[in-house]
């Protein structure tokens, strides 16, 4: 389909796409505030919740956390390459970060699968349910991203639509940022 | 008029039917004001032959200044409702005044249960005096009431007394009411709480100190002494 | 800066080639990426979906009026069918009436032309929206007809009513509403991307921040307002959805958790939201009333900021719905502060349009009427808030009908009388036809009046303690009297003589489509740049892709013979 002159033109002088991206990552933004500031309100209320909380498995939160911020880093490399105009080499980086992105879901599920046979389940209380709400919405923004990650990346190998690695990169960012305020609120705090 | 539609019989009531009665003069100024210049354009701006509409753009500072002087004067209208507001706010449901006596309220789907201290005057003891859908107070007497929801949230109100507070599971919220004159009016549940918030109505009893004892003393006969 | 129209130089707009494109039904109307049509896939839904709400009002407004009564076209109104008449009614009303019409339909259609593009940035972002919105509107449906029924327990859905299905008796309603709901915030966070990129980006050479149509400014305003106060609706829907499914039990107090959270994360967004609504019926009013009172716009920078603020206030009034709901009574009184505060710039908005009237040449078109209709309405609907906003007041009034009263009077301004102004001005654009005029008046009239009788006599019901969502005054003694039942059941009539003048509308809307007078390009002699392109729109909207030299209202400009200056005329 052609593009209409609506989607060429920056009266701004900002990219139409990185708009877009600015205002999705807002609106994530305030569904994941508005849920974190809830979760941060029962547990003022519940002391008990630190209990609870000790049960997570910070050495696994840990390794996603520096296992996240490789693949951004390797989304800013992505990003570089695509400036310089190499397609296939960037969507080799991206390729990377979905990596990143697997890893991560694949601990996670690993660490679930744990404390699921040990009890704690989405209905033990309320600190598992937002653990779980929390951690999953998160997990299922990360597997959104490496869908997009992959087209993109299968895009860019052709050298197309370079300005989207930046674009997908910027997302990435920001799950990477939900989650180093999600690990600490849920593994360090006890 | 207002006491045609819906009687005054609590101490309270009269401070926020004045306080109502401070809004809509307030308010029914200034809406009369702007219906009125609102009207009086379309007559007198009306379209005819050979007339041009003025170009204003309402940049100007004389023209600005007919926003911004009833702008101002707007913002000193509210303070005063602001004011009236929090006076009767506070009264209502700040102040909780040192009580005559207790009533308990308790509400489910879909009815409402009161525990009265009975003869004792104290809340959770044998002589307790329970009703269901019937509150039996007496005139002049200040109450607190303790309120208390088992299910859902509903909301105790009583209408004649301008009283109003919702029932919260897993709380309990207390007030305070005093009567100023006997006689029998609703109470309602003022929040929805499922297919039976339609017949979630009781029936509250004001009685003089005569009437009020008697009937005490005829609930603790009737009742086999059990604590609530 | 540079002469605009040579910043058009290097585009070229697809409308020539498409020329020669024959697509069939399917692709054309139902798969389509254009946002003209896209526009009109929301306006026929939320039309639609206008008639079910209606449809509901009609059922329990019949109810009240004659308790127990068999009601034509719907059978005995049981206790739980009222409770889901008046839950399916305000729910869609809101979200699938007035949203989809105001900001979906016309911000769609509107927001390309006005600003002097071609399409929305993004068409299949757009076209997927769209779908969203469908899907949303298709399951809300779906729940009329589950085992146990539709939701019931108000379009607020306060837990733990709306969390158990032991307290609710509807496990399926309760779950495929909140669903719908929930989808439906997508769609229209998905739709925001287009407005707003588009808006900020997509803009005619020449066409300035302070020369874009108060339309479109304000619908971009609603767009920002509802993005940012959904989000933590949405993560409550989700826990509550835990609740109904899985069992968690966060709002559930017998087991560690907190009704009041559901209610804060609501109206921290039920507030802001009727802003969202609020807004882009203003801006429809704008462009009415100038163009028909032959007016510049009264200070366009002060209503733009008037609007600005009063969205950024919305944000911390929210808990003024929840005075007697068990918060910290001291709560009450910021409340009461903030929320008489946000009455002062909604009231200046008001006076800067009546200012726009003053010292116009007031044509009264069909148009015209509904948007002078509109101040008169709202002014009602926001005199009466003050009552609910004063914290001592609102002991009195709330869950009252006081307060329905007080709501119709601001949400029927809103959704229907800011649609009927805005479909009636650019139906000519739309379909390339006039409406019928008389049948215009027509069906004004017989909407204003009837409008008023039924709420005017409910506010008296809200001050005689009249409670709300109970399906028959008869079983309160101080509530059964016949001079309260006498208002009620006028209301009710009033209702009737209503929906049924809507048929002429419908009438006059089919009619008008088919056989209507063809329209010029510009029947109206307005300024703004939808009113350059053809009636209707080709596909590319502009054949030749305009620039602009001037803001949308110089009406009636000194020096000059036409009382009127199109934007895009050079100086």
């Amino acid at each position: 389909m052609q593009k209409p002159i609506a989607t060429l033109r920056s009266a701004t002088g900002i990219p139409t796409g990185r708009l877009a991206i600015w205002w999705v990552i807002a609106s994530e933004i305030v569904i994941f505030g508005g849920l974190l500031a809830s979760y941060i309100m029962h547990r003022i209320g519940h002391p008990e919740w630190g209990g609870y909380a000790a049960h997570t498995n910070t050495v696994a939160g840990a390794f996603n956390t520096l296992v996240l911020l490789s693949s951004s880093l390797s989304a800013v490399l992505a990003h570089q390459a695509a400036e310089g105009g190499d397609g296939p080499k960037a969507a080799r980086l991206l390729r990377l970060t979905v990596l990143g992105g697997a890893i991560f879901l694949c601990v996670k599920g690993l660490e679930w699968t744990h404390e699921i046979r040990e009890g704690f389940t989405l209905t033990a209380n309320g600190f598992w349910t937002f653990y779980y709400t929390a951690a999953g919405l998160h997990g299922l923004h990360v597997l959104a991203g490496m869908i997009i990650l992959l087209f993109v990346a299968a895009d860019a190998q052709r050298n197309r639509e370079l300005q989207r690695v930046e674009l997908i990169g910027i997302y990435w960012h920001f799950v990477d940022i939900v989650w180093i305020f999600l690990f600490p609120l849920l593994y360090i705090a006890k | 008029m207002f006491e045609s539609l819906i009687p005054r019989v609590s101490t309270f009531a009269s401070d926020i039917d004045g306080l109502i009665i401070l809004i809509a003069v307030l308010v029914g100024f200034w809406f009369l004001v702007a219906q009125g210049v609102f009207f009086w354009s379309l007559f007198r701006f009306r379209h005819r032959d050979g007339q041009r509409a003025r170009y204003i753009t309402g940049e100007e500072p004389s023209e600005k200044r007919w926003i911004t002087i009833p702008h101002a004067l707007v913002l000193v209208c509210d303070v005063f409702i602001v004011v009236g507001a929090i006076r009767v706010w506070v009264e209502v449901k700040q102040t909780l005044p040192p009580p005559d006596a207790t009533v308990r309220v308790i509400a489910q789907q879909w009815a409402w249960t009161f525990i009265d201290p009975g003869q004792d005057g104290k809340l959770d003891t044998s002589d307790d005096i329970r009703t269901v859908d019937e509150m039996h107070i007496q005139v002049g007497s200040l109450y607190h009431y303790k309120l208390l929801s088992r299910d859902v949230v509903h909301s105790f109100s009583i209408p004649s007394f301008r009283l109003k507070h919702d029932a919260i599971p897993g709380r309990e919220i207390i007030g305070w009411f005093k009567a100023t004159k006997t006689g029998v009016y609703d109470i309602q549940c003022n929040e929805i709480c499922g297919i039976g918030h339609g017949i979630m109505g009781a029936r509250l009893y004001i009685e003089s100190k005569d009437e009020h004892d008697a009937w005490l003393r005829k609930m603790s006969a009737a009742q086999t002494p059990r604590s609530q | 800066m540079a002469e605009p129209a040579s910043a058009l130089a290097h585009e070229k707009p697809h409308a020539a080639a498409h020329a020669a494109h024959d697509e069939g039904f399917v692709k054309k109307y139902l798969l389509s990426t254009d946002h003209k049509i896209i526009a009109m896939q929301y306006l026929f839904t939320g039309m639609l979906m206008a008639l079910i709400g209606g449809y509901f009002a009609y059922g329990f407004r019949m109810q009240l009026a004659f308790p127990g009564a068999h009601v034509p076209g719907y059978g005995v109104v049981s206790p739980a069918q009222y409770l889901m008449l008046v839950t399916n009614h305000g729910t869609i009303m809101i979200f699938w009436v007035a949203m989809p019409v105001l900001i979906a339909a016309f911000g769609n259609y509107l927001i390309p032309l006005m600003i002097g593009c071609d399409d929305m940035v993004f068409p299949r972002l757009n076209r997927l929206s769209y779908q969203l919105f469908l899907l949303s509107a298709l399951i809300l449906i779906a729940s009329f007809f589950v085992p146990n029924g539709a939701f019931s327990g108000a379009w607020t859905a306060y837990p733990p009513l709306s969390a158990n299905a032991a307290y609710n008796l509807t496990p399926w309603g309760a779950s495929l509403w909140l669903i719908a709901v929930a989808l439906e915030f997508v769609a229209f966070l998905l739709g925001g991307i287009n407005f707003v990129t588009t808006v900020m980006n997509s803009r005619a050479p020449g066409m300035t921040a302070m020369r874009i149509p108060m339309v479109v400014w304000m619908i971009v305003i609603a767009s920002i307002l509802f993005m940012a106060s959904v989000g933590p609706l949405v993560a409550g829907a989700v826990l509550l959805l835990f609740d109904q499914l899985l069992h968690t039990h966060i709002y559930d107090p017998a087991h560690g958790g907190d009704p009041l959270l559901w209610q804060h994360l609501f109206w921290f967004f039920g507030h802001p939201e009727v802003y969202v609504v609020l807004l882009p019926a203003m801006g429809i009013v704008a462009e009415v009333i100038t163009v028909f009172s032959r007016k510049k716009l009264f200070a366009y920078k002060t209503i733009l900021y008037t609007a600005i603020a009063t969205g950024v206030i919305s944000f911390f009034v929210w808990a003024h719905h929840q005075f007697v709901a068990g918060i910290d009574p001291r709560m009450a009184n910021i409340f009461t502060v903030t929320t008489l505060i946000i009455s002062v710039p909604i009231a200046e908005m008001i006076f800067v349009y009546l200012a726009t009237l003053v010292g116009g040449s007031i044509r009264f078109t069909t148009p015209m009427l509904w948007g002078l209709g509109f101040i008169f309405a709202f002014l009602i609907g926001g005199v009466t808030g003050i009552f609910l906003g004063s914290s001592g007041s609102d002991i009195y009034f709330h869950d009252t009908y006081f307060v329905v009263a007080h709501f119709h009077y601001t949400f029927f301004p809103i959704a229907f009388i800011g649609s009927f102004a805005g479909i009636t001005y650019w139906f000519p654009k739309m379909f390339g036809r006039m409406m019928n005029e008389t049948l215009g008046k027509i069906h004004f009239w017989g909407t204003i009046i009837p409008v008023n009788l039924i709420f005017l006599p409910l506010f008296m019901a809200g001050l005689a303690g009249d409670h709300r969502r109970i399906y028959s005054y008869m079983n309160f003694p101080d509530s059964a009297r016949p001079m309260l039942q006498n208002l009620r059941i006028t209301a009710t009539v009033a209702l009737i003589v209503l929906l049924a003048f809507q048929l002429v509308f419908l009438y006059n809307f089919i009619t008008s489509l088919f056989r209507g007078r063809k329209a010029d390009v510009n029947p109206w002699r307005a300024n703004t740049l939808e009113w350059t392109a053809a009636s209707p729109p080709p596909h590319g909207n502009f054949v030749e892709m305009p620039a602009v030299y001037r803001g949308p209202y110089e009406y009636s400009a000194p020096g000059r013979d036409d009382d009127f200056w199109p934007q895009n005329i050079p100086a």
